[in-house]
């Protein structure tokens, strides 16, 4: 019943492991991918990085913040970790350059991942939101990419944008096949009364969780209504009817991130499982029938 | 909420010139194997296996790094911050014992005083021992050089150990290559065992992947794991994951860790 299509890519569910949730390898992948559909990569950099001191990764009331700051053994490393993967995979990369995207995509479409996620919307280094802020430079970032590759490409997009709608637009024109949204909202901070100064080593951090996601729902609602091409939705899905919610928004496949936490890789298979009951009870018999019934 | 809480050192002891015990000024209910993680605000936070989780919390450390040197700077009352406990501790058997090598003595310590089983607390020479007065009967030490106790590894001793008595499982924690040795020594005397392991975290609650041994979160599914785990992780006793990521021999990851 949760077996989809995703541009003809068999799918056991509509479930994807968000980028940046339990790591790239793909032994880890592999054991993700046992219950999701599609998993995704951390995202794999032009050069070695070693990301933020700690702590990056802490919990807020209503969900999690990080500013881990993109990590990466680099993408000539790339092998090294994903050898052996067994499972649907999103390769997600990020650079600080058209170039350096230009070359990593290059490089991974060598491994055959059956998609490209651009990361162009990450809060957590200097200019990690440089691509999905600015509507020229995300349609010269597609366009340079889709050149280059073969393998489909995903825009992620960030949400800490005016209109996310004209972003959207932009990354269609420039070719991209699908829209990943949302990337982590904020920045926020938290500052700690007995020590008198920020807690997180970068100061601010990406918000993410269960706070999150009705502006996850808003964004990919309008988004929805503005482009033909599919939306991964992410952002706060926690439970089998917030994927539900998320496919009604107009989400062909849902992302799941920080509902890991204190759950671990468990998470997929219950969210499975309560979108499985939900759509029986409901008399639904296929994933696609729900996208987009909230319009 | 899992964010640092700040507690004052209430007290530090001098193990031995580059080990110390810190005991932390904090209420909290922890298990043998469990970790915190502890944060000097400003500096960094890394996690740590507590070495006393009774009546009182307290987390032994040895000057290696710059994070430990910052802690050895610290003094009685100053502030740090401490979130968790995390991870699985060691599972609570009847005939038991415990060998903790080096460092590694710290988490043991903490387990016989709760599980009150027999120990072994080995190390290269007598200076370097630690807890030499914390224990009476139920441990015996071992010193490579013979300078105190049982002359020789304390992996020889185990072995005597197990050859004159039945144990129904064995927990350790120590340097890596030690703990494979142990986990062999467990299956050639048909012994259940449990080992902690060490790798290099982020949020120490599953979210992150930073301590991934093959597809085990050393966060979450360990920081103990027994023979049964690791014999489907190959990583254990050879690789390990940097702070970027990349994954190394274990010689190199420990060699970046000091």
């Amino acid at each position: 019943m949760l077996k989809t299509t995703f541009f003809g890519k068999g799918l056991k569910n509509p479930l994807v492991l968000a980028s940046g949730i339990l790591g790239t390898g793909s032994d880890i992948l592999n054991r993700v991918g046992k219950y999701a559909g599609l998993v995704t990569t951390k995202s794999i950099g032009p050069v070695e990085r070693l990301g933020n001191k700690n702590p990056c990764v802490l919990e807020v009331a209503g969900g999690i913040i990080n500013c881990v700051g993109l990590p990466s053994p680099g993408y000539l490393h790339l092998e090294e970790e994903i050898h052996g993967i067994n499972t649907p995979w999103i390769a997600s990369i990020y650079g600080h350059s058209v170039g350096d995207f230009v070359k990593i995509a290059k490089h991974v479409s060598g491994f055959n991942p059956d998609f490209i996620e651009l990361n162009m919307s990450c809060p957590n280094t200097s200019d990690g939101m440089a691509f999905a802020t600015n509507k020229d430079a995300s349609i010269e970032l597609v366009k340079e990419v889709k050149k280059t590759t073969k393998i489909r490409v995903i825009a992620k997009l960030t949400p800490n944008v005016t209109n996310i709608v004209e972003i959207a637009k932009s990354v269609e024109s420039a070719g991209a096949d699908a829209i990943t949204a949302i990337n982590s909202v904020g920045p926020g901070m938290i500052i700690n009364a007995d020590v008198k100064k920020p807690v997180l080593s970068f100061k601010t951090g990406g918000l993410t969780g269960p706070m999150i996601k009705p502006i996850a729902l808003r964004c990919v609602y309008q988004i929805y209504e503005n482009v033909k091409i599919p939306i991964i939705g992410t952002g706060g899905i926690l439970t089998g009817t917030d994927a539900v919610e998320m496919m009604m928004a107009g989400a062909s496949l849902v992302g799941i991130g920080s509902a890991t936490y204190k759950e671990g890789v468990n998470a997929f298979a219950r969210i499975a499982k309560e979108l499985e009951s939900w759509m029986k009870a409901n008399g639904y018999k296929e994933v696609k029938e729900l996208v987009g019934i909230a319009h | 909420m899992d964010q640092p809480k700040t507690c004052r050192i209430k007290r530090i002891v001098e193990e031995n010139p580059l080990t110390r015990t810190y005991f932390l000024d904090c209420n909290m209910k922890i298990s043998p194997g469990q970790f915190l993680m502890l944060w000097i605000p400003g500096v960094d936070e890394k996690p740590f296996v507590c070495s006393y989780s009774g009546k009182e919390t307290g987390i032994t450390v040895e000057k290696k790094g710059k994070f430990t040197e910052k802690l050895f700077m610290m003094k009685k009352g100053d502030l740090v911050g401490i979130r968790g406990p995390y991870g699985n501790g060691f599972t609570k058997k009847k005939n038991a014992i415990a060998l903790g090598g080096g460092l590694g003595a710290a988490p043991i310590a903490s387990l016989i005083d709760e599980f009150g089983c027999d120990g072994i607390i080995g190390a290269h020479t007598k200076s370097n021992l630690l807890f030499l007065s914390r224990f009476k009967k139920k441990v015996q030490y071992s010193t490579s050089d013979g300078s105190y106790g049982f002359k020789g590894r304390p992996t020889a001793l185990l072995e005597k150990k197990l050859s004159e008595k039945k144990y129904d499982v064995v927990y350790c924690c120590g340097p890596e290559g030690m703990m494979k040795a142990v986990i062999e020594i467990c299956r050639k005397y048909k012994v259940e065992c449990e080992v902690s392991l060490e790798r290099y975290m982020r949020c120490g609650f599953g979210v992150c992947g930073a301590c991934a041994c093959n597809d085990r979160l050393v966060c979450k599914d360990g920081p103990v794991f027994n023979s049964r785990q690791l014999s489907g992780m190959s990583d254990f006793g050879n690789k390990g994951m940097i702070k970027s990521g990349k994954k190394v021999p274990l010689s190199e990851y420990f060699a970046w860790r000091e």
